[in-house]
C-alpha cells in the first residue's frame, strides 16, 4: 500500500516541474509584449522602458523562470502585470466561484446519472435503456453554451425567476449565491451527466455477466439485490476515475459557460490574462491548474485504495 | 402532468420571493464589455479605465462636457498671457480628496510634474510635453509655462490621463483610487463589477445616485441576455447591434447614439512595397464602398468620412466626394501603375468586429477590382507588435478613437509611415496659432492634404449605440472621450 501511495506521489511530483517548463516556455514564446499593451499607441518608447522596469520585464527570461520557480516554492505566485495585485489574491478569489460552481455540477450531475445509468443497465436491452441511450447522446451533442443560453432565454428573461448571470458575493448569503449558481451548473451538468450515466451504465453491464454475480443471483438474491450489492460497487471505479477527469475539466473548462453566465472565475482570469499579455497570471494559474489536475488524479487513485480492498494489500 | 405543474409552482413562488424587491431606485448598474486593468487613468491606456473613473472618481483642472466642449474642472477659471505661454488657474475653494486631505496647488504641481516625469509610465505623455514649468503662487492658485504656444493646451488637461491626484495616495490609485470626484471607490470584485458610491463630501452640486456599479460582461449575447433580465440598467456600448432593433421596439428600453471620436480608418502602410504608389492607394479609395460597409459591419450605424476628422466637429470638411465608390476607377489606376495583372497585400485585422467584420466586405471589394488580400486575425498585443511597432503590414482596419489625433499624420514614423513636409508644417503653425479663425482654416487644410495623398482609406465615424432602461435619464449620447460620466444620471418616475 505505501509503495502504491509512493509511486503516485512521485508521479505527481514529475508531473508539475515538467508542466512547469512547458507553460513557461509556451507563454513567453507568444509574441506581445504587456507594457506596450498596456499602454497602447500614443506611449514614447521611454514610458515603455520605464513600465518595463517596473515590472520586473527588464532581466533574462532564464531569471524570470527561477525567480517564478522559487517564489512558487515560497508560495509566492507574483504580482499581476496589469492588475497590479498579488496573482494568489486573484486567484482565491476566482476560486470561490469556480470550486463551488464545479461541486455543484459535478453533484448534480452524480445526482442525475448513477440511478439513470443504473436504470438503464437493470433494463439493459429494452425500451427503457433504449430511451436512455437516446437521451444521454442527445445531451453529449448539445453544445453547453447553447444549452446555457435556452435555460437564459427560458428563466431569466421568460419567466424571470435566476438572473442572467453574474453572482452577488458570498458575503450576501449562501442561498442567493447557489440560486445565481444554480443555471451554470445545470448547463455543465448536462453533458457530464450524459457521460458518467453511459459510464455507469456500461460499467453494470460488464459486471452482469461476471461469474459472482452469477454466484450472488444462484446464492437466492433477486435481481435487483444482487445489481446493488455486487454489481454497483465494481462499477464505481471507472465512474470515479471520470467523476475525477470531470472536476478538473469543470473547474478549468468553464471559460464558456463563465462567459455566457459572466462569472467572474477562474477560466476567465486566463482568458483575461491571455488578453492583456498578463504572462504572470497565465503561467501562475495554468501551473495552479496543473497542479489541481495532478492533485486530483491522486486523490482519484487513492480513492480507488477504498473501494477497491485488493490494492490495499502489501505488494 | 399534475406534478409538473406542481413543481413549476413551487419553483415560482420559491424564487420569486428571493428576487430582491427594487426599492426607491438610487442606485444604477452600468454594462461595461471590457474590464479595467487597473483603476489609474495616469498609468494605462485601456479607455475601460476612464470609461469608470473619469468624472465620477477623478477630475483634472479642466473637463470634457458630453457635448465635447471643454469647461472648468477642479479649476474655477483661468487667464492666458499675451504670448500664450503663461496658463494661471484659479483652483475652487474647498475641495477635499475623498480620504479626507485638502486639495490645492501642491497637488496640481505634483500630479503634473509626476505626469511628465522621466520615469512616468503616463500612456499620453505627450499631452504634457509642451509643459516648462509648474509653479504653486499660494495654495488657490497656480502657474503652467509651456514652452511653446498651444491652442489645445486647455483639452489636453481634460484628458482622464491629466487628471490630478493627492502626492499621499497616488501610488495606491491603481487598485484603491482616492480622488476628488462626486463618487468614492467602494469596491472592486475582480473579474465582476467595480462599486462606487456617492460622495457626501463633494465641493460640487451633490449627485442623485447614491450607489453606482460597473458590470464586466464580455460576451454579447450574455449582456443582451442581463439587460432583459434587468441585471444592467445601461449599456452605454452595446456590444450586440444586431439585437438593437428588438430594444428599439420595446417600450422598456430607450437606444441611445450617438457619435464617437473614433475615425475608423483603412490604415495604409505607406512605405510598403506597392503602397508607396500614390496610385495604388487612390485605386483603393475608390475601390471601398462606404455605405455597404457601414451596412454590413455596423449594422447601418455609422457616418462615412472622407478624411481623418470627426464629422461632428464645426472643423470637419466633407471630402467623401474624393475617394468616391468608383471601381471602374479604381482598375484604371491599377493599371496605370503597372498592376493590371492583380495585385495581392497583407490585410491584418485587430479583434473588434468593426474590424473583423468590415475586413471581410473590404477584401471582396478589393478582389472585385483585382487586388487580392490575405487576411489575418490578430489580438491587440499581436497587432501592436507586428503593425504598429514592427510595420510589418500592407493594410489594417483601426478605429482611432482619441479625439482630435490628426497631429498623428505629423510623425513619419508613426505606423502610416505618412512622411509630408509640408503636412507637418501645417502642424508647427497650428500648435502656434491661438487665433480661432485661422486655426480652423489650418486644420481644414491638413485634412485635405490628407485626403489629396490618400494616406489611408478613410471609412467611418464609429458610432456609439448604447441601450438603457427608458426610466434612466442623463446618461452621455455621445462620446467626445471614453467616459461614463454619471454625474447628472437620475431615474424619473
Amino acid at each position: 500500500m505505501f509503495s502504491y501511495v509512493f509511486s503516485r506521489m512521485r508521479v505527481l511530483i514529475l508531473s508539475l516541474l515538467f508542466a512547469s517548463f512547458i507553460i513557461f516556455l509556451m507563454i513567453e514564446i507568444i509574441p506581445g509584449d504587456p507594457a506596450s499593451f498596456m499602454l497602447g499607441i500614443n506611449a514614447e518608447p521611454e514610458t515603455i522602458q520605464a513600465l518595463k522596469k517596473e515590472l520586473g520585464l527588464d532581466v533574462s527570461k532564464f531569471q524570470r523562470y527561477l525567480d517564478w520557480i522559487t517564489g512558487m516554492l515560497a508560495g509566492d505566485f507574483g504580482v499581476s502585470y496589469t492588475y497590479r495585485v498579488p496573482v494568489s489574491e486573484l486567484v482565491l478569489s476566482r476560486l470561490g466561484v469556480s470550486i463551488p460552481l464545479a461541486l455543484y455540477a459535478i453533484l448534480l450531475s452524480t445526482i442525475i446519472a448513477l440511478p439513470v445509468g443504473l436504470f438503464a443497465a437493470a433494463n439493459h436491452g429494452g425500451f427503457r435503456d433504449w430511451s436512455v441511450m437516446g437521451f444521454t447522446q442527445l445531451g453529449i451533442a448539445i453544445p453547453n453554451f447553447w444549452f446555457a443560453m435556452v435555460l437564459v432565454l427560458i428563466f431569466s428573461i421568460y419567466l424571470k425567476w435566476f438572473s442572467a448571470g453574474g453572482v452577488p458575493g458570498w458575503e450576501k448569503g449562501i442561498l442567493l449565491n447557489l440560486k445565481a449558481l444554480t443555471l451554470p451548473a445545470f448547463a455543465l451538468a448536462l453533458p457530464q451527466a450524459s457521460i458518467l450515466a453511459r459510464v455507469m451504465r456500461s460499467a453494470i453491464i460488464d459486471t452482469l455477466s461476471q461469474d459472482y454475480f452469477r454466484t450472488a443471483r444462484a446464492s437466492g438474491l433477486t435481481y435487483g439485490q444482487a445489481i446493488f450489492r455486487h454489481a454497483f460497487r465494481n462499477a464505481l471505479i471507472p465512474v470515479l476515475t471520470i467523476i475525477g477527469l470531470q472536476f478538473s475539466f469543470l473547474i478549468a473548462g468553464a471559460i464558456i459557460i463563465e462567459n455566457v453566465f459572466f462569472l467572474p472565475g477562474l477560466g476567465r482570469l486566463i482568458f483575461q490574462g491571455i488578453v492583456q499579455r498578463d504572462l504572470i497570471v497565465v503561467e501562475s494559474v495554468v501551473m495552479l491548474l496543473v497542479f489541481a489536475v495532478v492533485l486530483v488524479n491522486f486523490l482519484v487513485d487513492m480513492a480507488y485504495l477504498v473501494v477497491d480492498p485488493r490494492l490495499r494489500g502489501n505488494k | 402532468m399534475r406534478f409538473l405543474i406542481n413543481i413549476f409552482c413551487a419553483a415560482s413562488v420559491l424564487f420569486g420571493t428571493l428576487n430582491a424587491v427594487h426599492a426607491a431606485r438610487n442606485s444604477v448598474v452600468v454594462g461595461m464589455q471590457l474590464e479595467p486593468p487597473n483603476l489609474d487613468p495616469t498609468g494605462g491606456a485601456a479607455a475601460a479605465i476612464d470609461e469608470v473613473v473619469y468624472s465620477n472618481i477623478f477630475e483634472g483642472l479642466t473637463r470634457f462636457q458630453a457635448d465635447g466642449s471643454v469647461s472648468s474642472g477642479l479649476a474655477k477659471s483661468w487667464s492666458i498671457s499675451g504670448d500664450g505661454l503663461v496658463y494661471t488657474f484659479e483652483l475652487n475653494d474647498g475641495v477635499k480628496f475623498h480620504d479626507g486631505s485638502i486639495f490645492d496647488a501642491s497637488d496640481v504641481k505634483f500630479s503634473l510634474d509626476r505626469a511628465r516625469a522621466e520615469n512616468s509610465t503616463n500612456a499620453q505623455k505627450g499631452l504634457f510635453k509642451g509643459i516648462e514649468a509648474v509653479s504653486v503662487i499660494n495654495p488657490l492658485v497656480v502657474e503652467i509655462k509651456l514652452s511653446n504656444p498651444n491652442g489645445s493646451f486647455l483639452r489636453n488637461l481634460a484628458w482622464g490621463d491629466a487628471i490630478i491626484l493627492d502626492q499621499e495616495t497616488a501610488g495606491k490609485a491603481a487598485t484603491a483610487p482616492v480622488g476628488t470626484g462626486p463618487f468614492k471607490f467602494s469596491q472592486w470584485v475582480k473579474g465582476d463589477r467595480v462599486d462606487l458610491v456617492r460622495n457626501e463630501d463633494y465641493w460640487g452640486n451633490s449627485v442623485a445616485l447614491e450607489k453606482a456599479s460597473f458590470k464586466f460582461i464580455s460576451d454579447p449575447t450574455a449582456a443582451f441576455a442581463a439587460l432583459m433580465a434587468g441585471d444592467v440598467d445601461a449599456f452605454p456600448v452595446y456590444p450586440a447591434p444586431e439585437t438593437l432593433a428588438q430594444f428599439d421596439a420595446d417600450p422598456n428600453f430607450n437606444v441611445i447614439v450617438g457619435s464617437t471620436e473614433g475615425e475608423t480608418i483603412l490604415s495604409t502602410n505607406n512605405q510598403a512595397e506597392n503602397l508607396k504608389d500614390v496610385r495604388v492607394r487612390k485605386a483603393i479609395a475608390h475601390a471601398i464602398n462606404r455605405q455597404e460597409i457601414v451596412d454590413g459591419a455596423m449594422f447601418g450605424f455609422g457616418t462615412p468620412i472622407g478624411t481623418h476628422f470627426a464629422p461632428h466637429h464645426p472643423d470637419y470638411v466633407d471630402l467623401t466626394g474624393q475617394s468616391n465608390y468608383d471601381p471602374d476607377r479604381s482598375m484604371a489606376l491599377l493599371a496605370e501603375a503597372g498592376h493590371a495583372g492583380g495585385l495581392t497585400l497583407s490585410l491584418k485585422l485587430p479583434p473588434p468586429s468593426y474590424a473583423r467584420r468590415g475586413g471581410e466586405i473590404i477584401a471582396s471589394q478589393l478582389r472585385a477590382v483585382g487586388i487580392e488580400t490575405k487576411m489575418e486575425n490578430l489580438e491587440w498585443s499581436q497587432w501592436l507588435e507586428q503593425v504598429f511597432k514592427g510595420k510589418d503590414y500592407d493594410l489594417t482596419i483601426v478605429s482611432h478613437t482619441e479625439p482630435m489625433d490628426i497631429g498623428i499624420y505629423g510623425n513619419p514614423k508613426y505606423y502610416f509611415q505618412y512622411d509630408s513636409q509640408e503636412f507637418r508644417d501645417l502642424m508647427t503653425q497650428l500648435n502656434l496659432e491661438t487665433d480661432a479663425n485661422k486655426r480652423s482654416s489650418i486644420l481644414k487644410n491638413a485634412q485635405k492634404l490628407i485626403s489629396k495623398d490618400y494616406v489611408n482609406g478613410y471609412l467611418f465615424q464609429l458610432a456609439k449605440t448604447g441601450v438603457a432602461n427608458a426610466k434612466l435619464v442623463g446618461l452621455w449620447k455621445n462620446s467626445p472621450t471614453q467616459a461614463n460620466d454619471l454625474t447628472g444620471v437620475s431615474w424619473k418616475e
